[in-house]
């Protein structure tokens, strides 16, 4: 299998849903002329025209708003926000109108909203945010957030094809630093199911996006120094999140360790503990921790922002105490 | 969906409305300083504010090339008369704001550079202590109120400001910059109706420089003229241009005025030209824009016309400039030497003051 960086995979599902289907087409800022913030969209201008590739102005509320009505009259416009912070000025129209077209109207919103998130590149307080938690608690909407580029390439593809608005929060520190194995034939990844990124017995980190290849690196480390076998359980989507993989590796390892780089208070972790504790409370051996960035805004220093964000250091302190439990 | 390709016919057509207010470059005007009250020191002051300004962001470059700035950083070469002309205008007391290519603003708003650049470092000694970085400055004392990275998102503050100083009575202005992509956002809308329906203190002013990131303005906006959206709300409006640091504060000054003593607010479309990337990942030209382009643009530079023109009256002479280049070179390279030897923020600094303490 061709091996890609996980931007190249999130560029070549586009790609190849626009070829698919006609009705795909992308609309944000800069993604024509410019290539993109990130270079997502270089040379889709010049394969797919500008009527199918929006250079749109910089207002993104009247972006998501268009790509919904746009969404319910049969097309499946695939909205860029230039990073996930900016999504704030679209709020109202995602949550009030997107979100709540089917509930009422019986009517599908198959639109994608793409949301390059997360921090690590200094970035400073709105160039770094993981907005997941907000749109969680809104129902109809749905959230995948991959951690590899298979993952990404074959998520995107099945938010495409979704007949729901799907938000798909992809990662800017991943963009160019992970690379992957990414079949060239087609495939999706379903909505729904998680992924275990490494095998273990004696806990299980659930985590997605960024933080997945912290606890896989933490997870090696313990493996090395003190014959622990870590679990690492990928959600891959959010909402809805994979309940089965979750009770089916809780109740086999008996200590969970829930990981995300959003901060951590009102997080997603706390949804995914509650459903734990309801659900596997006497599988457990130990309480259900959860690790996530500091409740602070996002500062740009980067010593703060490494003492902000769940680093390596952090999952081992957290895994040792859980393991030791 | 109309074509909006076939970009040339439609960007010369841009050009020459673009272009309208920018002609008259000081040089060539018969007697630029006349009816001025400006008086010979506050002139030469002009010139070094908007000097430091370009000797900061040529210094500020090296050091994100080095690494030592991190994460995003744009620069203001090119646009130095639109906020030190303004600025030159207000009072020390009037309130700032602009959006997150910010430099400039607030080295003339009185920030040091020192401050200004160990805050690019990360640096305690920064003016945000390292939490906001290049796009966030701040320091209410010296009322440089940001420093904002979300386009348009700092518009209704000045707003608010403005509203403060008036029901307090206060006689202090609020001058409001925002690259002209910002005056698509729907709060632009919502902000300059409130302004002047309530008759507040404000000025805007909107730096059309041509473009947003890579997008050409004449692909974002349905009337070019984006002075003329004041109109909608009766607001005084006007083109200024960007480029003459003379005009920038003949025409601030009359807004300032009006909006300080008569409680109305002005609209200012400045058109001016960045002759850098878009930030430090942007190449100077490439997709969006032409080097030729660049070239023609560099021909108005705002420090070389201005400093031309002070030479010209016999106002300041070439070894003089010569003087205070190398004098401004000393400050910005004793920036550098501030940063580095500054301290990293303490880890604590993480999480004091998310809420008043
Ligand atoms: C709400 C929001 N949307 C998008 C961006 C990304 N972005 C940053 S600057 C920029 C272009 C802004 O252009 P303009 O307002 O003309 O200012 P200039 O950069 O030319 O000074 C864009 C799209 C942002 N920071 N905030
Ligand atoms: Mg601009």
């Amino acid at each position: 299998m061709p091996v890609q960086p996980y931007i190249e995979a999130i560029s070549a599902a586009l790609w190849e849903e626009m070829e698919r289907d006609k009705e795909v087409f992308l609309l944000g800022e800069d993604i024509g002329v410019y290539g993109g913030a990130f270079k997502v969209t270089k040379g889709f201008l010049e394969k797919f025209g500008e009527e199918r590739v929006i250079d749109t102005v910089l207002a993104e509320a009247a972006i998501i708003g268009a790509a919904t009505g746009a969404a319910i009259v049969g097309m499946r416009p695939v909205a860029e926000m230039q990073f996930a912070d900016f999504v704030t000025c679209g709020f109202n129209q995602l949550v009030n109108n997107t979100a709540s077209i089917h509930y009422r109207w019986g009517l599908p919103v198959p639109m994608v909203v793409r949301l390059p998130s997360g921090g690590n590149i200094h970035g400073g307080p709105f160039h770094s945010r993981n907005p997941e938690a907000w749109f969680f608690h809104q129902p109809g909407l749905k959230l995948v957030a991959p951690s590899t580029p298979y993952d990404a390439k074959g998520l995107l593809k099945a938010a495409i094809r979704d007949p729901d608005p799907v938000l798909f929060f992809e990662y800017k520190y991943l963009y160019r630093r992970i690379k992957g194995e990414v079949p060239s034939e087609d495939y999706v990844v379903p909505i729904g199911k998680a992924d275990v990124k490494r095998k273990g017995n004696d806990a299980t980190i659930i985590t997605y996006g960024p933080t997945v290849h912290v606890a896989l690196d933490a997870a090696q480390d313990i493996a090395g120094s003190d014959e622990y076998d870590v679990e690492v359980l990928d959600l891959r989507s959010l909402m809805p999140f994979d309940k089965e993989a979750i009770l089916q590796s809780v109740k086999r390892t008996n200590k969970v360790l829930i990981l995300h780089e959003d901060t951590l208070t009102g997080g997603i972790g706390g949804e995914i503990a509650a459903f734990i504790n309801e659900n596997a409370f006497e599988y457990l051996d130990a309480p259900v921790r959860r690790l996530g960035a500091c409740d602070t805004p996002v500062p740009y220093a980067p010593t703060l922002e490494t003492e902000f964000l769940p680093g390596k250091d952090k999952v081992l302190k957290n895994l040792k105490e859980l393991l030791e439990y | 969906m109309a074509k909006s390709a076939a970009p040339k016919k439609k960007q010369s057509k841009a050009n020459k409305t673009f272009d309208k207010a920018i002609k008259k470059t000081l040089t060539n005007q018969k007697a630029p300083l006349e009816g001025l009250d400006l008086s010979e020191e506050k002139l030469i002051q002009i010139y070094r504010q908007m000097l430091l300004i370009r000797r900061f962001e040529e210094k500020a470059a090296q050091m994100y090339g080095m690494e030592k700035i991190m994460g995003f950083c744009h620069l203001y070469n090119g646009q130095e008369a639109v906020a030190v002309g303004a600025n030159a205008a207000m009072h020390e007391t009037d309130y700032m704001l602009t959006a997150y290519r910010d430099h400039g603003h607030a080295l003339v708003k009185g920030i040091t550079a020192n401050e200004v650049m160990a805050e690019l470092f990360g640096k305690v000694t920064g003016c945000s202590r390292g939490k906001g970085g290049s796009m966030h400055l701040f320091d209410a004392e010296k009322r440089m109120m940001g420093g904002h990275a979300i386009v348009g998102g700092h518009i209704p503050l000045a707003a608010g400001f403005a509203f403060g100083s008036k029901y307090k009575a206060e006689q202090d202005v609020t001058v409001c910059f925002f690259g002209e992509a910002a005056a698509n956002q729907g709060v632009f809308h919502e902000t300059l109706n409130m302004a002047a329906l309530w008759k507040l203190p404000v000025v805007y002013i909107c730096e059309n420089n041509r473009y947003g990131m890579g997008t050409a303005f004449e692909r974002a906006f349905a009337v070019w003229d984006i002075y003329e959206r004041a109109s909608a709300y009766n607001m005084p409006r006007d083109v200024v241009d960007g480029m003459d640091v003379l005009d920038m504060y003949r025409k601030t000054k009359e807004a300032v005025d009006r909006a300080r003593y008569e409680h109305i607010p002005t609209f200012l479309e400045a058109r001016t030209y960045r002759f850098r990337g878009h930030s430090m990942s942007d190449p100077i030209h490439g997709h969006y824009r032409t080097k030729e382009e660049v070239e023609e643009m560099k021909a108005k530079d705002p420090i070389i016309n201005f400093g031309e023109l002070l030479k010209k009256e016999n106002i300041f002479s070439e070894e003089q400039m010569k003087e205070m280049d190398d004098e401004i070179k000393k400050i910005v390279n004793e920036s550098i030497e501030f940063a580095e030897k500054s301290e990293e923020p303490p880890l604590e600094d993480l999480y004091t003051d998310v809420i008043v303490e």
